[in-house]
């Protein structure tokens, strides 16, 4: 069956990439992995330094997770801008937005829920 | 006509004629592509109920008292390294080479397991030290979070196997083909799922 | 060796349950001595059980929910007959049972009613709208349809063997954690929605790629049917927000497994942190519902007004608003639980944004009707006394978006009025629509009018008896839930409400029968061409019902109401017979069968603590995956002569009836 050369057409199936050689194909897998552990060096150096400015570390880790959550995006998973991904792009970005809703949402309600609520502990022993 | 017109201008609505079905590797790739969304929902809940749950160590010790970053490294580097391997199994695949494929596919499996043998052995010795799960609630949601990550490393290992064993029994068929693009994205998934893990739970947990 | 299982799970001491389960159990075994006695049973294995086509897939869903519906609604009337005799009494239910009772009503109604209703019409719809053979994942939509039935079995079987939750259809911790929940309830209720939660999203995924990836030619977004929009808005729900269902109860799982604490008030854990995830699914879940019966009425109310739908292109907007928005207003399902205003306020004031949308979609239907021919058929009936019954359960509900209004109707009878006006005004009656609008394309032959127009009116009126005095009792502050009560203001509308669902029990009576004359009927009532009612999208131009393969050659689309445009060219330049090719389709398979006979073991082992049959049947759970995937011939090809053959009769039949109309 040759639906592998179908690819040439309108959509790339997500985690597929353009016809290329396979030097250049193992090149992109080189440049992300060499990407990655960069990300991943500085994320664990910069938490145990005393070098950088202390406020600034779970900023600056997430955003360097962030970073190399799109270095596997691009590099391994082929997720482009191009005309082809656009599907697989929308749908990344519906996942996204949710998780946002789920995980900041999640957060802001729970906090304020939880400063109007009395400690468990304390609750509890007003029941016995 | 106007019909046409607000579908350029809308994006994803972009195609002003259709050709019919899509082949049935792109159908399979983003059915795939979907289920990962949705499992990286489910984490998101995990995560949302992990950063809820961070400073409920009922008396009980915090990540600064328990994590070992250098642990961690190593299996960040173990999974990373998967990734890698997993890649060179898909172009392996890519140009039916038999002898590169089963190579790359054993060197993720080698990595994966050293992975989940360190994040086991991890496991086992937080029980050990009284800081098992139903110590507190931080320690619950510790555990679900890393160890949901772990058991789906756990059935994407199994599932490797799996592959390997039908490429070398059925060749590179099709369907065959189809599922070892589906298995190569669970597998860069869990890698990006780590990144969150590593970051948010282990390096953000021991600065606390 | 069998964990916590004893003879003394059996309710020998319950008389109500014990009857009930015994004659289902009577029923069950004589529908299948039949079944094998009449030599049925490899008809039905080949047929139905093996099946992977949509169209019978969409058949058995359809029929669970409708079975379940019976059960559901037993539960209703034992619960109406409790509230009216429990004044200054203990009724006849004690509370132990009671609260069983209102729990599993709520779970079945929502879970194996609602769901499977709405997925077995999208499944046997949504592929004959696209002009396209079958969904994406076929197999993996009969895996889906057999992990929820198995969660319906699970449901059915703690009324015989041990007990339900008592915690209502949402487990509130601390109530459902271990020590206060300490029984098998919660966990029946835990694996069965695990199960079928699986089987809900693997129905999600399936039609949203065939949605997005598999349309005939021609099929732009644009020119979609507006049921496959609002499957696609619907099914992109599901996939966004169960997995957070999954997740949660997962927790709760852990709690009373493993002794986690994540819901505890011991060690730390956050009760209220369950209710914030458990809304975060839970209000997209009645969208999940309510779009799909959106969609129905759209195409209800095109067809038999006669005229395009109005407004397609503001109902598309509509429609993905109302997808998005859905996930921003969870909160207003615990104003009470003490957010604070602001958080309050805003999730308020989005609750009330998402009624917006939903107002348009009302004026494209009356649109749509105005100055069109209408045929009041009963699904248009359905369709009208929706409109009007919604939009009465649409404004109770911005009431209750208002939180000051909310703190003090929260849990009160008025909520459960609000939500049962939107969910039988809105999904009920749009599932009842459907089913009596595709019934003839899924059977061959039509309903009944006269028995469809007289459970409507039943329904209709014994919806507003049923349910108007219970917006009134919760006025006069009665809280839900309750297993008797002292309030002696309160007993005449709760009599009342019991006459009205006796008026729904008469309605359901004329659906049975309805469902049996038609059938005995059903020569009478024979749907000769495929288009009985004149239709405007493609399902209408298969034959009823449709070829395995749905169309002989996959039609080329060139606008909106794709069928009444071929019918328009036909009848200007005649049917000119395709090119008639072999088709091929694919292979039956037993795997959603039997990964659902595992699946059932591994709940109710689970549920008992016996470990080993869990293990055994994860084991056989996964050896049928490798078994599947090991198959080298997954299709089969059906020969140019026999699409030739089945597609001319249709064409004939077709012909007959337009050459007939011509010579009037």
């Amino acid at each position: 069956m040759s639906d592998m050369h179908d690819i040439h057409q309108a959509d790339l199936a997500p985690g597929d990439e353009e016809q290329v050689s396979v030097k250049l194909r193992v090149l992109g897998y080189l440049i992300g992995l060499g990407l990655a552990l960069l990300l991943t060096a500085t994320s664990f150096f910069i938490a145990g330094t005393d070098l950088v400015w202390q406020p600034s570390i779970p900023v600056a880790i997430i955003v360097l997770a962030i970073a190399q959550m799109g270095v596997h995006l691009v590099f391994f998973l082929h997720i482009t801008t191009g005309a082809d991904n656009t599907n697989n792009v929308m749908a990344l970005a519906f996942g996204l937005l949710i998780v946002f809703l789920v995980i900041g949402g999640s957060l802001w309600i729970m906090a304020n829920l939880n400063h109007n609520m009395m400690p468990m502990d304390q609750l509890m022993q007003i029941q016995r | 006509m106007t019909a046409t017109t607000i579908a350029h201008e809308i994006p994803g609505l972009a195609e002003a004629t259709h050709e019919g079905p899509a082949p049935k590797r792109i159908v399979t790739g983003y059915g795939f592509w979907i289920f990962l969304l949705s499992d990286m929902v489910m984490f998101s809940c995990f995560f949302a109920a992990y950063a809820v749950l961070l400073g409920q160590t009922a008396g009980g010790p915090s990540g600064a008292d328990l994590f070992n970053l250098r642990n961690v490294a190593i299996e960040t580097i173990c999974l990373l390294l998967s990734s890698f391997a997993c890649g060179m199994a898909s172009i392996a695949a890519e140009v039916r080479n038999h002898f590169w494929f089963q190579v790359s596919m054993a060197v993720t499996c080698v990595l994966g397991l050293a992975f989940l043998t360190i994040e086991f052995r991890e496991f086992a010795d937080l029980v050990a030290r009284g800081a098992g799960p139903s110590r507190s609630a931080f320690l619950s949601a510790f555990f679900t979070l890393v160890g949901c990550h772990g058991l789906h490393v756990s059935g994407g290992t199994l599932w490797l196997l799996t592959m390997m064993a039908q490429v070398f029994a059925k060749g590179f068929r099709a369907d065959i083909l189809r599922r070892l693009l589906c298995f190569a994205l669970f597998w860069h998934a869990l890698d990006i799922i780590w990144v969150a893990v590593f970051s948010v739970v282990y390096l953000l947990g021991s600065a606390v | 060796m069998f964990g916590k299982l004893t003879w003394a799970a059996i309710p020998f001491d319950q008389p109500i349950p014990l009857a009930a389960g015994a004659v289902v159990l009577v029923v069950i075994l004589a529908v299948l001595v039949w079944v094998v006695v009449a030599g049925h049973l490899p008809y039905i294995w080949r047929e139905w059980i093996t099946s992977v086509d949509h169209k019978r897939i969409g058949v058995m869903y359809t029929l669970l929910a409708c079975v379940m519906l019976l059960r559901g609604f037993s539960d209703a009337i034992m619960m109406r007959a409790q509230q009216a005799v429990a004044f200054q009494s203990n009724g006849f239910l004690p509370p132990e049972h009671y609260n069983q009772i209102f729990s599993a009503h709520g779970t079945i109604m929502i879970f194996f009613v609602a769901m499977p209703f709405v997925i077995g019409l999208m499944n046997l719809v949504v592929p004959l709208q696209l002009g396209v053979r079958d969904v994406a994942f076929p197999t993996l939509n009969s895996v889906g349809f057999w992990l929820t039935a198995t969660g319906a079995l699970l449901v059915n079987v703690s009324l015989v063997v041990g007990e339900f939750a008592r915690t209502g259809w949402l487990p509130y911790p601390p109530l459902s954690e271990l020590n206060y929940s300490p029984g098998v309830g919660v966990d029946y209720y835990l694996w069965s929605l695990e199960i079928s939660g699986v089987g809900t999203l693997v129905a999600g995924i399936n039609l949203v790629t065939t949605v997005l990836k598999i349309r005939t030619k021609g099929m732009t977004y644009m020119r979609m049917p507006m049921f496959c929009w609002t499957t696609l808005a619907s099914n992109l729900l599901i996939i966004a927000a169960f997995p957070i269902l999954t997740a949660t109860l997962a927790m709760l799982i852990l709690d009373r497994y493993l002794g986690f604490h994540f819901f505890t008030n011991e060690a730390g854990g956050n009760v209220m942190m369950f209710m914030n995830l458990i809304w975060a699914w839970g209000h997209p879940e009645v969208y999940i519902l309510v779009l799909p019966a959106f969609g129905i009425f759209s195409e209800v109310v095109s067809t038999f007004s006669g005229k395009p739908l109005f407004g397609y292109r503001s109902m598309v907007l509509a429609t993905m608003a109302i997808c998005v928005i859905s996930f921003m207003v969870w909160l207003h399902h615990f104003f009470t639980m003490g957010a604070g205003p602001n958080v309050n306020a805003i999730f308020g004031i989005a609750s009330m944004i998402i009624a917006v949308p939903t107002g348009v979609k009302i004026y494209n239907w009356l649109f749509t009707m105005f100055a069109g021919r209408i045929r009041f058929t009963t699904p248009m009936m359905w369709s009208i006394g929706f409109m009007v019954t919604f939009i009465l359960g649409g404004l109770t509900g911005v009431l209750v978006a208002v939180p000051p209004a909310d703190f003090l109707l929260h849990n009160s009878l008025f909520l459960v009025a609000h939500f049962h006006n939107v969910i039988i005004g809105g999904v009920l009656f749009g599932a009842f629509a459907g089913y009596t609008y595709w019934f003839p394309k899924a059977f061959g032959f039509r309903l009944h009018e006269g028995w469809g127009e007289a459970a409507f009116w039943l329904w209709l009126i014994g919806f507003y008896v049923a349910f108007m005095p219970l917006y009134t009792v919760g006025f006069l502050g009665m809280t839900r839930r309750m297993q008797h009560y002292d309030v002696a203001a309160w007993k005449p509308w709760l009599d009342i409400a019991s006459i009205g669902a006796g008026l729904i029990l008469a309605g359901i009576i004329c659906q049975i029968v309805q469902l049996v004359v038609s059938i005995r009927n059903r020569a009478a009532l024979r749907d000769l061409t495929g288009d009985p009612w004149d239709g405007r999208s493609l399902e209408w131009a298969t034959a009823s019902p449709p070829p395995v393969f749905n169309f002989a050659f996959m039609p080329d689309v060139t606008g909106e109401d794709a069928y009444w445009a071929m019918k328009r060219r036909v009848r200007q330049e005649g049917a000119k017979e395709p090119d008639y090719k072999p088709i091929e389709m694919p292979r039956n398979s037993p795997t959603g069968f039997v990964c659902a006979f595992f699946a059932t073991s591994v709940g109710f082992a689970l549920i008992w603590h016996i470990w080993w049959i869990a293990i055994l049947g994860l084991i056989g759970a996964y050896a049928t995956f490798v078994v599947f995937a090991w198959r080298d011939h997954d299709e089969y090809e059906i020969p140019a002569d026999e699409v030739a053959r089945l597609d001319r009769a249709n064409l004939a039949a077709r012909r007959e009836l337009l050459t007939a109309a011509g010579s009037l």
